[in-house]
């Protein structure tokens, strides 16, 4: 970057007149505040971006230190007990929220990418554009409004809570992310790898799928994974939809435990211990967050150097 | 960018009224009819695919519209002026959620939006090479904290704090518990609460948005205003901010939908009562916390009815409010770009 600020203007040296040496004082004091303003909004600019990422530190600490000793191999295997009985687990959350993940990644995954593809391939067009704006403004909407959504069509009609309400509520989050970014990542790939897919007499759906898609992965798995660590976390929408579940069931007509509803019912609950499971509950889930994060930006470094920052 | 031909060189399909090869295709792209049945297949079902989105949102819409329709019919616009919630006499109002939801965001932008643009003015200008990946990284991470992490760390922490500190110091040391902003007796949960934990939350999808309509400014946008003279801050304020002003605009506005639908984090700090109350230190509701609490448990169908007609006011707030964010921000990296 260039260096900071202008220089004062020279004034001449040589025999300054009256005016000459005000103007050249006057310059100087304006000059002076000047940087002066300049220096401190940079530094406060520096402690905004320290203010900005204290809550996040502060958060993790806690996590630490209050998660880390709840959390015993039996935290894993056993399931939740009640309170007064030592012992108890999150077992059946942390599989039903796999489970919903699972069923999230069914529904959203194939529509998003689809649908990324068709932005990306078609991007002129009308429908195209709709499409991007759309799904833009659903990116937008607030999680509990889709578990409305979810609870009108398969909670309601069906007359009971169940694990697929609660996934098609996350898939339909991961729609417009995977989309989006799907998009992205198409428009990445190089124009001279489908002239030459092309040129040697691939028809176009091959082209798209075996040499765009095939060169678009590692980027689109990223997307994927970004997607599941958003919905992984989301509570709202499936209040009503998944509902919880304080049994083991892995039925995906039945309500079903998840890892952040459980928290949730802890954290809201007047007793000392089930704070500390609900500690515990929320090391788990940001650790699972975190390693899919992780996990996404591994899949974008590891080939072609596609969709990094 | 290979803005023209990259993606219509395999654009297999003319879809009506729109022109099948774009010019700079050198002829690859052909008519419908002249593809082969993989290519019509192929093309039919990412189109499928693609109307996804559209018809999803639409469900949305119908499916909530319909089901708000009965307790909109019963009560009509006194819902959203009346404070009266009352399962049981089976009255609802829901003006002090759509209150607790327009303050507690305003609370949010508050406070967010100079600290983002402070971010974001910081990793776009004048943060050292080695500092930015990684600050950037923290405030992105921000975003990825679930929503009922942050409600538990607001009900053991942030709670206390305000309580025990914050809500005093406020009131007394600085004078402020006259005003009646900040009156009353400090609970803990509070609307004030509820505002400090969206601003967290909003915080870096507003600087997310920032930083790239800053990093979109062309540079001679700053070459122009340091040639003249000027500070880098002068450079900033004078050249860079107006040029990104509709995008930064954009990005609050984003923000702003983002608080209007915050569900978990603020049910579990904001109090839960369905009040209107002038303090801030006073126990609030929001729209979504509203129908969060109540809906599994909906007693009859006009209570149920009610609460999807809240989902309703929620859904359009939130698409107007998208709408406009998108369209400020689109317009911008279209000017970038042309």
């Amino acid at each position: 970057m260039t260096a900071p600020g202008a220089a004062p203007q020279s004034t001449r040296r040589s025999h300054p007149s009256g005016t000459q040496r005000a103007f050249a004082e006057r310059t100087a004091t304006t000059v002076g505040r000047r940087h002066v303003v300049n220096r401190v909004m940079v530094t406060l600019t520096f402690a905004a971006a320290l203010v900005a990422t204290l809550p996040l530190l502060f958060i993790l600490f806690l996590l630490l230190k209050e998660g880390a000793a709840s959390i015993r191999p039996h935290f894993f295997t056993n399931m939740p007990r009640p309170v007064g009985e030592a012992g108890g687990g999150m077992a059946n959350a942390i599989v039903g929220t796999l489970i919903l993940i699972g069923i999230a990644s069914a529904v959203g995954l194939p529509v998003g990418i689809g649908a990324g593809l068709y932005l990306a391939e078609r991007r002129g067009t009308r429908l195209a554009t709709v499409v991007r704006f759309l799904s833009d403004v659903l990116n937008g909407m607030p999680s509990i409004v889709l578990g409305i959504f979810a609870w009108e069509f398969l909670v309601r009609p069906l007359g009971h809570f169940s694990a697929l309400a609660g996934g098609v509520a996350l898939g339909a989050i991961m729609i417009p992310l995977v989309t989006r970014a799907t998009e992205e990542m198409v428009r990445l790939v190089p124009t001279a790898l489908r002239e030459a897919a092309l040129a040697l007499g691939y028809t176009r759906w091959r082209t798209s799928l075996a040499v765009v898609l095939r060169t678009a992965l590692p980027g689109i798995v990223t997307a994927a994974l970004v997607a599941v660590a958003r919905v992984a976390g989301e509570t709202a929408p499936l209040l009503f939809t998944a509902f919880g579940n304080q049994f083991w069931s892995v039925s995906v007509t039945q309500p079903i435990a998840a890892l952040p509803l459980q928290i949730f019912t802890y954290a809201i609950s007047p007793y000392d211990e089930w704070h500390a499971q609900a500690w515990a509950g929320a090391v788990v889930l940001l650790g699972l967050v975190l390693v899919i994060s992780v996990l996404a930006r591994f899949a974008t470094r590891s080939r072609f150097g596609l969709g990094g920052d | 960018m290979a803005e023209a031909s990259a993606g219509s060189v395999v654009a297999p399909a003319a879809a009506p009224g729109v022109p099948p090869v774009a010019p700079g295709d050198g002829g690859l792209a052909v008519r419908m009819e002249d593809a082969g049945v993989g290519d019509r297949i192929y093309h039919v079902s990412i189109t499928v695919f693609a109307l996804g989105v559209p018809l999803l949102l639409c469900c949305i819409a119908v499916a909530i519209g319909a089901a708000a329709a009965p307790a909109f019919r019963a009560f009509g616009l006194s819902f959203l002026t009346s404070s009266r919630w009352d399962a049981v006499a089976g009255e609802f109002g829901a003006a002090p959620a759509i209150y607790g939801t327009v303050v507690s965001s305003i609370i949010a932008l508050v406070i967010a939006t100079p600290l983002a643009l402070g971010v974001a003015i910081f990793l776009s200008e004048f943060a050292p090479a080695w500092l930015r990946q990684p600050v950037a990284f923290l405030v992105d991470l921000l975003a990825a904290v679930p929503s009922v992490v942050y409600g538990l760390w607001g009900i053991f922490v942030l709670i206390p704090l305000l309580r025990e500190y914050v809500m005093p110091f406020l009131a007394e040391d600085l004078g402020l518990g006259r005003t009646p902003l900040f009156s009353g007796p400090a609970y803990g949960p509070s609307m004030l609460a509820a505002g400090l934990i969206l601003a967290i939350m909003v915080l870096p999808y507003i600087s997310a948005v920032a930083r790239e309509v800053l990093l979109a400014v062309p540079r001679s946008q700053r070459e122009a205003a340091m040639a003249l003279g000027a500070t880098r801050w002068e450079t900033i304020w004078g050249a860079v901010l107006p040029y990104a002003r509709s995008g930064i605009v954009g990005g609050i506005i984003l923000g702003l939908g983002r608080a209007l639908g915050e569900t978990m984090a603020v049910t579990m700090v904001i109090g839960n009562r369905h009040e209107i109350a002038s303090s801030l230190f006073a126990p609030g509701y929001t729209m979504a916390s509203l129908i969060a609490n109540e809906f599994s448990e909906a007693t009859n169908d006009l209570h149920l009815s009610a609460l999807m007609a809240v989902g309703a006011t929620l859904f359009a707030v939130t698409l107007v409010v998208n709408a406009l964010a998108r369209w400020l921000v689109w317009r911008v990296s279209r000017e970038a770009r042309a």
